[in-house]
């Protein structure tokens, strides 16, 4: 009985029923989707759940490893804290190092004001300094070190994140427009018009596209204001990104335009825009989805790789690449090997915006 | 069929003028995009220096560079220069002629893109066929794996990865061609192994993207040939699986990978660009960067400008071999 009306479900199920069910199926793609929506709330959350704002430094503690939490204090539970923090020179590299003092516990609390400098306001609106972790007062906690300013390297990804997550957001709905505009003229249209941005598209996919990415950003002026920076990077990352996603439609175009509903809706007297916007584009949705899904990893990569080498945004505004520009150095190799971890964000997010478009890919056809 | 191949070719051919007219425009408004004309940044950097320069000298300039003159004029007076003079324009940083920046660091950049694309084609086609025919096997589910973490993890992040790994393993960094010992040393065969050992990981980055997609598209094109009825068809017919597989199989399989050949260079001067900074390698990628962050922009554009050149060729070169592999492809062409 159950299995009856489970079949019968399956046959009056609408198109994006099946397509749910059939991307729920996919394990590893709805880890990634747990991933990134838990990523995007970290970054929605940013300046509460990083303990340190964006300009906040200790000079006390530059270069400094990352503090592992503790449970256990001699065999005994107190919850997490972080032992106190000794400053040494070695004296082979005369470098500054840090050990752990076991006699002095620093309790984390959670839900607290922070210090000063920690004050934010949330989305632009509220006014607030409530952090979600912090050590007692006389003890630092970096989860994962801090950089040659002091400053936590952790709460620099968290805070980070907020542009290197959004500015791909951004540049993909950029993207998509001018994709479905200009291949959708194209496909729509046939011919002459076909034809010159056909060299169009490939003008632009001649171009290797870091270089072409990076000669585009030499020419931002170093003072401009971050907020201008990150619009025109955007519009820079997806002027060159939108060829892509013009050449899916545009096939697609050509492979629906012959169908018989096509046909019926122009002989029923309906305009061509609406022929496109009501009867096409709903049409092959899904594979314009699944196109978005593999263009944010890609615009990842380009804002990261810019502000990397220096190209895009600088500090102190902070961005994924900026954070790295750091491992870039020697001595970072050499001696600090923790200023690397924040790489593993970057890694971990674009493999998960990979893995989601794949399950997508499987998702959008969901009859095979 | 010869006059139908050679229509072909010259439509082609055609088609590759048009669009290098075309780049070579949007090259030139890339050299004229940043703010406040390169000659004001010059006459900046020569008064900084303490040298007084007269009004006079700036206009001569500007006529030269025909600066006062609109973007047409300008553009003509440059492409002119390149085709008739092979004069690409002055490079301000260097304070020599474009031409002989790129002269000196060409060759170890097209040496390095070439042997990474050797290495990628030997190394993807192989293991392609043999995940398609060893399908869901471990080795398959290993190399799909190792393909998806390839394609994902950006060529800057790979490239210092492996910098770390080095030093850990070996204690150098593998920075530059050489090691210091040797920069300067005679050539030897010490030298050249040198040498090696620091290829190895700008080959890694620089072909890891391309090697793990090419990869995945040869394991999907042999898995569509395997399944088709010719081969089911032959094998009915009492023909060894191997004759099947390696004679009509990876031959027809090949097609779509030999026509992508002119894109493959697209991520390969990527790979490269990338690589000659993170590992300061003296190649036109680091040069490039260099003259971007000074705003240098007659030496990056024209860098640029022979990148997309040299890919639009070999999209040519790809297209015709495609044409020359598969007939479906030049007949489809010329009827479509």
């Amino acid at each position: 009985m159950a299995q009856k009306k489970k079949s019968s479900n399956y046959y009056y199920a609408s198109q994006w029923t099946l397509m749910y069910a059939k991307f729920r199926k996919h394990k590893l793609a709805m880890a990634s989707a747990i991933i990134l929506i838990i990523f995007y709330l970290t970054a929605i959350f940013g300046n509460f759940i990083a303990p340190q704002g964006t300009e906040q430094f200790d000079s006390r503690y530059v270069n400094c490893g990352p503090t592992p939490v503790h449970f256990f204090h001699e065999g005994k539970f107190v919850g997490p804290f972080v032992y106190g923090l000794q400053k040494e020179r070695n004296m082979e590299t005369f470098m500054y190092e840090f050990s752990e003092k076991s006699d002095e516990i620093y309790r984390i609390r959670f839900f607290q004001q922070g210090q000063r400098g920690g004050e934010y306001k949330w989305l632009g609106l509220f006014e607030s300094n409530l952090h979600l972790f912090e050590a007692e007062e006389g003890g630092v906690v970096f989860l994962i070190g801090t950089d040659y300013m002091g400053r936590d390297l952790f709460s620099r990804v968290v805070l980070g994140s907020q542009i290197s997550l959004f500015i791909p957001i951004v540049g993909m709905i950029l993207t998509v427009f001018l994709g479905i505009l200009i291949g959708s003229i194209a496909g729509y249209f046939g011919g002459r018009v076909d034809n010159v941005i056909q060299r169009l598209i490939e003008v632009v996919r001649s171009f290797p596209q870091v270089p072409l990415w990076m000669a585009l950003s030499a020419a931002i002026p170093p003072t401009m204001k971050p907020a201008q920076i990150f619009m025109l990077m955007t519009i820079i990352l997806s002027l060159i990104s939108w060829p892509d996603m013009a050449r899916t439609v545009r096939s697609k175009f050509f492979s629906i335009k012959k169908e018989d509903y096509i046909m019926s809706a122009r002989i029923s007297g309906a305009p061509g825009s609406a022929i496109v916007m009501r009867h096409m584009i709903p049409s092959f949705l899904s594979y314009i989805i699944v196109r978005m899904s593999l263009t944010i990893p890609h615009l990842i990569v380009g804002e990261t790789t810019l502000s990397f080498l220096g190209l895009g945004l600088r500090s102190p505004a902070t961005s994924w690449g900026v954070l790295l520009q750091e491992t870039n150095k020697l001595e970072t190799i050499m001696f600090f090997g923790w200023k690397l971890l924040p790489m593993i964000f970057v890694f971990i997010t674009v493999l998960a915006f990979n893995f989601l478009g794949d399950g997508l890919r499987d998702a959008a056809d969901p009859y095979k | 069929m010869k006059s139908e191949f050679l229509r072909f070719v010259i439509k082609k051919f055609l088609i590759m003028v048009l669009t290098v007219f075309l780049i070579s425009l949007a090259v030139f408004y890339i050299i004229t995009l940043p703010p406040g004309d390169f000659l004001t940044n010059y006459v900046g950097q020569l008064q900084a220096a303490g040298e007084s320069v007269s009004q006079e000298t700036i206009d001569k300039l500007k006529a030269v560079y025909g600066l006062d003159q609109p973007f047409i004029v300008q553009y003509w007076k440059w492409v002119t220069n390149i085709v008739f003079h092979g004069d690409f324009g002055y490079s301000f940083l260097w304070k020599m002629p474009v031409t002989s920046v790129i002269q000196a660091y060409i060759v170890p950049t097209i040496v390095l893109s070439l042997v990474t694309m050797l290495f990628t084609y030997l190394i993807s086609i192989p293991i392609g066929i043999y995940s398609a025919v060893h399908q869901y096997s471990l080795g398959d589910y290993l190399f799909t794996s190792i393909g998806f973490i390839g394609m994902a993890v950006p060529n800057f992040l790979l490239g210092i990865i492996l910098m770390f790994i080095a030093f850990k393993l070996t204690g150098d960094t593998m920075l530059g061609f050489f090691s210091a010992k040797y920069q300067t040393a005679p050539w030897s065969l010490e030298k050249f192994i040198d040498l090696l050992k620091h290829c190895i990981i700008p080959i890694l980055v620089i072909g890891l993207m391309n090697t793990c997609g090419l990869m995945r598209t040869m394991r999907s094109q042999m898995l569509d040939e395997l399944s088709k009825n010719y081969t089911l068809a032959a094998r009915a017919k009492g023909l060894k699986m191997r004759v099947i597989r390696y004679k009509y199989c990876v031959r027809a399989a090949i097609n779509p990978i030999a026509a992508s050949i002119g894109w493959s260079l697209v991520n390969i001067f990527t790979g490269t660009t990338i690589v000659a900074i993170v590992l300061n390698l003296p190649s036109m990628g680091r040069v490039m960067y260099d003259a971007l962050l000074d705003q240098d922009m007659y030496l990056a554009g024209s860098w640029l400008f022979l990148m997309a050149i040299m890919t639009v060729i070999g999209t040519f070169l790809s297209d015709i071999l495609l044409a020359w592999l598969d007939p479906r492809a030049r007949k489809e062409y010329i009827q479509g």
